[in-house]
């Protein structure tokens, strides 16, 4: 890194600098055109890609093209954030959508080149960090530098002259340094001192920490896993693999990984707020749940937005609810064959829902149900339209539930995953409802209809409520947490404590003649202050020093002054 | 009241507000062109000495013969009074600037109390919508512009600073209204008061930091001998003046932001299960993070220093702003608080 001497010309020994790179405004230039350039073996050449690598101006670079390549993250959606973006972009445009992937824009921030600029950064942020550690460390144990030679080239060099003699001025600029926190050291007439460690230890937090980070999002990160499931009033969710709709381990999670619990919803409350334009806007939504770990006993807990629950370090989040239509679906002799709630999506914010039923066994055929659910129904000619998310109560306009039937091949026979939220329709056949001869099933709550072709009978006995959770477990956060604490003191301490240096030099006159007193600063990086911190500081030696030969003069005693 | 009412006497407030902020900026505009003036006027001699804060005077009284039996000190040597601020020129604040800046102040009052009307009319912060989050931005960057004349005087940047603010209101006013509403359930948290105010914050810094870093460009060319028909600029500071001031204005800014990051960070973990999922709005407060990162590593490395920091300056409050306006309305993610 940056060469130096021992001694700088300004008096600042290596010791107590803050290590810099060769290009940091404070470190000393190596002119390359003095340097005759040996030719470089195999170890020269790395050490210059090292060299190069850990300079400010590579850096910098990278910092900035960390900048500019974040930039098409946000332009183009994410596999990460934004999976259904990726496919509708695909859909709307095939050709641009197989360069941009082919550059990895849909996954920006795990793409190789993404990749490459934050990895070369961070291996040239440890290449600084460590020679600076192991600098700053020798630096707080070493003395403040010998006192310069000339002063008067430094930031806010005064002098005086006093009658007080040079060793009682300078054990007074001592005492007085001390009290403003420098650490001090004595040579020859003169003390030097220095303060402001802290910014550097600071830096040294800051730029630590972020690795910190790095490495816990990295590493840490991969041990945690996220599941959704949708959870229907009065049912209980066990927290195995199975029992997820989806569930996405990290890379190092194991089914071990999962901490056994159970969560049942009890009931769910939503709060909407009329608007003028006829629309209703959410203002809140509580899920009452039971939650209970191996052992304990059933706990009531509430779950809101904002305000996850956690279970044994696993957290459960919010995210959206709806109606789950119950129904039961019954043999043309009466036996039961499917019974219980089924989830509704909700298309919009007066929750129209759509939803699937499917009766692969029981009856003559594979049966499924489509269609919708209102629980504010206006009747349309393509199907109910919802005006209002709360269920009515209104006999002209009670909750409906609205259904197409089909029959055929389900897909579901061949043990592959099948998404239960929406019907292939490829194998089936419409035997009722929209552009069939027999009209869809409109069923209201204690309603029952007979199926075409005497399959079997349908009855919509209640509604219940549903909420979809996401599940995490992620050990990292408080490390983040406290890694970004230590950054955020880090960057305080780095960019407003002051590192400086001070001197105050006596010249003892010869003879009779009086003492002559200097003082000076240096700054150690960004220091706009220094000339007046020097000022004030030379300005109450001055006052001390009167103050010394006033006292000198009342008790009447011998007087301190030169010889 | 009705929360109706209080919402259109705030919105009478913020048209006001702009209104005074307008006449503010045609006297500050006035006061550049009486500088211009002035400095062509004074152009042979060019004054360079300072109107600056000089270290309080160290004199003591001399005793007369050296080595007397009272024990004194003599000042022989003052240190010089610390880097030039403003030059000669700048001392005098015209007639003009003394009215622009009361009427910034009579601006900035009715600013607030638009603010005030909108939140009690909301019941809650007033910032949870686009509208409210640029007039709250604006607010703070005029409040920031006030609070700073107490540290060093930058009423030179008056103009700039009326322009930005009077360009983004106008723009929230016609364009980002809307009616009082619920708040929604996703808002519902203490981080929407900590989150969004700090960021703010850390805006009205990098605002005030991106104008000096502008004239600090205008400066250098100036002082290279170039931008001779913008005489005023002889009454600016130095542009290595602006360029100090400027670094310290944004590392405030900075470490503002950092802490809008994080506290993103901890809000997000909270509503969403995730600290970090690169939104498109989490995106871009990392690329402004990134920026001024850049810039305060431009401050410390050689050749980078001066017009290339400058530019980095300006770039990352250009991003502060795209990201406000542009991300907030047309960008796709978690972020859509806009109300519109």
């Amino acid at each position: 890194m940056a060469s130096r001497t021992p001694f700088d010309d300004d008096g600042s020994s290596a010791a107590g600098d803050p290590l810099r790179p060769s290009d940091h405004v404070d470190g000393v230039p190596v002119d390359d055109a003095t340097v005759t350039q040996p030719r470089l073996n195999l170890l020269g050449y790395l050490r210059f890609f090292w060299r190069q690598l850990t300079s400010m101006r590579t850096a910098l670079i990278l910092l900035l093209l960390l900048a500019l390549g974040a930039v098409p993250g946000s332009l183009v959606p994410q596999r990460s954030s934004d999976p259904n973006g990726v496919v509708a972009y695909q859909a709307n445009n095939p050709d641009t959508f197989k360069v941009l992937d082919s550059l990895g824009l849909f996954s920006t921030f795990t793409s190789p080149w993404f990749s490459a600029i934050y990895l070369l950064l961070f291996v040239s942020l440890v290449g600084c960090i460590i020679p600076r550690l192991k600098h700053h460390l020798d630096a707080l144990r070493a003395k403040p530098p010998k006192t310069p030679a000339r002063l008067e080239r430094l930031v806010g060099f005064s002098s005086v002259t006093t009658t007080t003699d040079a060793a009682t001025a300078i054990a007074e600029a001592r005492s007085l340094l001390k009290r403003q926190g420098y650490r001090v050291a004595d040579y020859e007439h003169s003390v030097s001192a220095e303060r402001g460690y802290l910014r550097e230890t600071g830096n040294l937090i800051f730029h630590i920490a972020l690795v910190g980070i790095l490495l816990t999002v990295g590493v840490f990160g991969s041990f945690g896993y996220t599941g959704q499931r949708i959870l229907v009033q009065g049912e209980a969710f066990t927290n195995v693999i199975s029992d997820y709709d989806s569930y996405e381990p990290g890379r190092f999670a194991t089914e071990n990984s999962l901490q056994p619990f159970q969560v049942r919803l009890d009931a769910f409350h939503p709060k909407y707020a009329a608007q003028s334009n006829g629309t209703w806007a959410a203002e809140d939504f509580a899920a009452d749940l039971s939650t209970r770990v191996p052992g304990g006993a059933w706990t009531s807990q509430t779950l809101k937005v904002n305000a996850p629950v956690e279970i044994g370090g696993t957290q459960v989040y919010l995210l959206g609810n709806g109606f789950a239509p119950v129904v039961t679906v019954k043999d043309p002799t009466g036996s039961v064959v499917y019974s219980g709630p089924v989830a509704f999506l909700s298309q919009d914010n007066n929750l129209t829902s759509t939803g699937v039923i499917k009766v692969p066994d029981g009856l003559a055929k594979q049966v499924a149900f489509q269609g919708f659910f209102c629980p504010t129904p206006v009747i349309t000619t393509t199907g109910c339209q919802s005006i209002s998310p709360y269920l009515s109560t209104d006999a002209k306009a009670l909750p409906v539930l609205q259904l197409s039937v089909f029959t055929g091949d389900l897909g579901l026979d061949k043990g592959a995953a099948v998404n239960q939220y929406s019907l292939n329709e490829d194998k089936l056949t419409k035997i009722a409802g929209f552009r069939t001869a027999v009209p869809g099933l409109d069923l209201h709550v204690g309603e029952s209809a007979d199926l075409p072709d005497g399959l079997g009978s349908i009855e919509f006995t209640g509604i219940k409520r549903f909420v979809s959770v996401d599940i995490h477990h992620d050990p990292t956060p408080m490390y983040a947490l406290l890694f970004a604490l230590l950054i955020l003191g880090g960057l305080l301490l780095s960019l407003f404590v002051p590192r400086r240096r001070v001197w105050i030099k006596a010249i003892p006159g010869a003879g009779t003649k009086p003492t002559r007193i200097e003082y000076a600063g240096l700054a150690r990086g960004e220091d706009p202050t220094l000339a007046r911190a020097v000022a004030e500081l030379a300005q109450r030696h001055q006052q001390h020093l009167d103050g010394l030969t006033d006292t000198a003069d009342h008790s009447g005693g011998e007087r301190r002054m030169t010889s | 009241m009705t929360p109706a009412t209080l919402a259109a006497y705030s919105v009478v407030a913020v048209y006001s507000a702009m209104a005074v902020y307008v006449l503010a900026f045609a006297a500050f505009a006035l006061d550049l062109s009486k500088r211009s003036a002035i400095a062509q006027a004074s152009s042979p001699t060019r004054a360079t000495a300072a109107g600056a804060k000089a270290p309080a005077p160290l004199s003591r009284a001399t005793s007369g013969s050296a080595g007397a039996a009272k024990g004194t000190t003599t000042v022989l040597d003052k240190a010089a009074p610390p880097a030039v601020p403003t030059s000669s020129l700048a001392g005098q604040a015209s007639r003009f600037q003394r009215t622009a800046y009361a009427l910034v102040i009579v601006g900035w009052v009715v600013h607030v109390a638009a603010l005030v009307l909108r939140g009690l009319a909301e019941g809650r912060v007033p910032w949870s919508d686009l509208y409210g989050f640029v007039v709250t931005g604006t607010g703070i960057m005029v409040g920031v512009f006030v609070v700073i004349q107490v540290w060093r005087d930058l009423r030179f940047l008056g103009a700039y600073i009326m322009a930005v603010v009077v360009l983004l209101l106008g723009l929230a006013s016609v364009n980002f209204y809307v009616p009082v509403e619920p708040l929604n359930p996703a808002l519902q948290s203490a981080w929407l008061v900590i989150h969004v105010f700090v960021a703010t914050l850390g805006t009205g810094f990098f605002a005030v930091g991106g104008g000096l870093s502008i004239a600090q460009l205008l400066q250098t060319r100036r002082e290279a001998g170039g931008l001779t028909r913008v005489p005023f600029l002889a009454t600016f500071p130095a542009s290595e003046v602006l360029e100090n001031i400027a670094y310290r204005v944004i590392v405030v800014g900075f470490a503002f932001w950092t802490f809008t990051l994080m506290a993103g960070a901890i809000w997000a973990e909270r509503a969403w299960g995730r600290y970090w999922g690169w939104d498109t709005k989490e995106v871009w407060t990392f690329i402004i993070w990134v920026v001024f990162a850049g810039y305060i590593h431009a401050r410390a490395t050689r050749g980078w220093r001066g017009s290339r920091s400058a530019w980095l300056a300006i770039i990352g409050f250009a991003a502060v702003m795209f990201n406000f306006t542009i991300v907030n309305l047309f960008f796709k993610g978690l972020h859509a608080y806009t109300g519109l």
